[in-house]
């Protein structure tokens, strides 16, 4: 049986009670707005893009532990990123918290793999995604906000 | 039959008027045996659903082992038999609410298709650019959509009936929404998110002065409070089986003759025709007006018996439980550090809501349910509500007639865990 301690791990928890990149940007090359209908979280997340490079990533929003933790590393592990590896760890992101048997890349994951105890609540997987899917709706321009349902 | 479905007929109803006996109660619901995460299941987020007993379960069974056909067909026995106990469930249903005529039952299949059927047939028929309805500020979204969808289909207008810092409807207001113009008033018996009884006696009596029908949202109200609809006076009065420890599927539109027989048929189809040729159709009376095709034969058989064990607990006697254990769980809750409560209306029942400060109510919900207790976090398909509070969503526990004393101080345990899981 898995423990309640598995999704809440002390870098989650910090993450929450104290979010980094919390705050706005502007101007910035990209920005998109989550939203999750089913608990009402929501968030804006900001991007400053020079050439292939994200520069800097801000977020404001609500949400729970889990969300708001999810947003914070997000942000703090996309700093210099390339573009290519964003979508790498988005897509190793998604794997962790929604594959039954993921084939976690953990030198990639890095901080991230706190996560992996997401996949044992599945009610709260979406919490962890929503922040991922933003990043992707800001990334490709999407206009419509994203919605994890 | 399955060793769940076990009967034992002999056994007297779980409960007398003398003796609240609750653990003889749950011995009649057979999941309340089982653990969740190596708990004990507290069961508390009954206005979401409420759990089964097994009169219910019996009576699905017996329908489709021994009595199984369509209902209104053929002269053979075995759909005589099916026909007599959809009807006898109808009248189950008229005499639980007090309805005057069985025929004034609809069978849907739960209040949000009861609310559709009424919205659509005043936006189709009754509504004309200019009219109105008004709507309570603390109605679950399945009496606000409807209403606007109809509203958007003929060009009549919403207005809103206000509620106050605790949550209790500002019936003064009324007066001032009331005019000529209002063609319903659409309005929640108790409110799911706060758990507000509202005075709706005073109410239909204010609407009814302006010539105003009333449309009353049962849900919430039915499984808690003992309902009189003639006393009431509502026009319409809708709940879903399923929240009145009924099967999911099938729901009740209760409406006084006259004002189900101005709404235009719902759906067309099988059942709900005096006579069909290309040239004109003419429809069936009430209630098979309103009950176009098969319906939930076996959801109708199950909310009958229900209700036929719920008055054998006692209706009185299960408010009466109810409100112990809504009084045990305000004090409960008050005493935890940072827990607000939404929703302080004086007369409520069966539903707490609250929050726990820098706590997401998502994150509450996932640490109790590791101790085997089910609550529901989010907004309750009241939005509205919430943006009254100025909060995303509330953690709610709701009850039934089978919770103890000893589950609210569980709860209370919990959410005490829940700051040293999370240190926020």
């Amino acid at each position: 049986m898995t423990d309640i301690a598995d999704l809440y791990q002390e870098l989650i928890l910090d993450h929450n009670a104290r979010p980094r990149n919390n705050g706005t940007l502007t101007p910035c090359s990209h920005q998109a707005e989550g939203y999750n209908p089913l608990c009402g979280d929501t968030l804006t997340l900001y991007l400053q893009v020079e050439g292939d490079i994200i520069r800097d990533v801000k977020f404001v929003g609500s949400g729970c532990a889990i969300s708001t933790a999810s947003t914070s590393l997000m942000t703090t592990a996309l700093k210099g990123k390339t573009l290519a590896q964003a979508e790498s760890l988005y897509r190793a992101f998604h794997e962790l918290v929604t594959s039954e048997s993921p084939r976690a890349d953990e030198a990639l994951l890095g901080k991230l793999m706190a996560f992996a105890g997401v996949r044992e609540f599945p009610s709260r997987v979406k919490c962890a995604t929503l922040a991922w899917h933003t990043l992707e709706a800001a990334l490709h321009a999407r206009k419509e906000p994203v919605s994890t349902e | 039959m399955s060793a769940l479905l076990v009967s034992d007929h002999s056994e007297a109803p779980p409960v007398n008027n003398a003796v609240y006996d609750v653990a003889r109660l749950r011995r009649a619901f057979p999941i309340l045996g089982r653990e969740v995460h190596g708990h004990p299941l507290t069961y508390l987020d009954n206005a979401a659903t409420t759990q089964k007993p097994k009169a219910v379960l019996e009576a699905i069974e017996h329908h489709y082992i021994h009595e199984c056909a369509n209902v209104h067909r053929g002269a053979y026995w075995l759909s005589e038999k099916a026909s007599e106990q959809y009807e006898q469930a109808r009248k189950d249903v008229a005499r639980f609410i007090h309805a005057a005529h069985a025929k004034e039952i609809i069978f849907v299949r739960g209040a949000t298709e009861a609310i559709n059927l009424v919205a659509a047939g005043f936006g189709r028929s009754l509504l004309k650019p200019g009219d109105e309805i008004i709507v309570s500020e603390m109605e679950h979204h399945s009496n606000i959509v409807p209403w606007q969808m109809c509203a958007e289909q003929s060009g009549a207008g919403i207005k809103v009936l206000p509620f106050d810092d605790r949550g209790v409807l500002q019936v003064a207001e009324l007066e001032r929404l009331l005019s000529a113009r209002t063609k319903l008033l659409a309005v929640t018996h108790v409110s799911n998110a706060l758990g507000t009884v509202n005075p709706l006696k005073e109410i239909i009596t204010q609407a009814h002065a302006h010539g105003v029908p009333v449309l009353v949202d049962g849900a919430q109200a039915i499984p808690h409070l003992p309902v009189d609809v003639v006393t009431l006076d509502a026009d319409y009065y809708v709940f879903s089986g399923h929240k009145v420890y009924g099967p999911t599927g099938i729901g009740v539109l209760y409406g006084k003759r006259e004002a189900l027989e101005r709404l235009p048929p719902y759906q067309g189809g099988g059942d709900m025709i005096r006579t069909v040729s290309f040239e004109k159709t003419t429809y069936a009376p009430l209630p098979a007006r309103f009950e176009a095709g098969t319906p939930d034969i076996a959801g109708a058989i199950g909310l009958g018996a229900a209700l036929r064990f719920v008055e054998s607990v006692g209706v009185e006697a299960i408010s009466r439980h109810e409100a112990m254990l809504m009084a045990e769980a305000k004090q409960v809750l008050s005493d935890i550090p940072g827990l607000r409560l939404i929703g302080t209306a004086p007369h409520r029942a069966g539903v707490i809501s609250f929050t726990l400060d820098k706590v997401h109510p998502h994150d509450m919900a996932t640490i109790l349910d590791r101790q085997g207790i089910a609550v529901r976090a989010g907004h309750h398909c009241a939005q509205p509500v919430m943006k009254h509070f100025g909060v995303p969503a509330t953690a709610r526990a709701s009850f039934a007639m089978y919770n103890t004393l000893a589950e609210v101080q569980a709860l209370g345990a919990a959410l005490r865990h829940v700051r040293e899981v999370l240190r926020p």
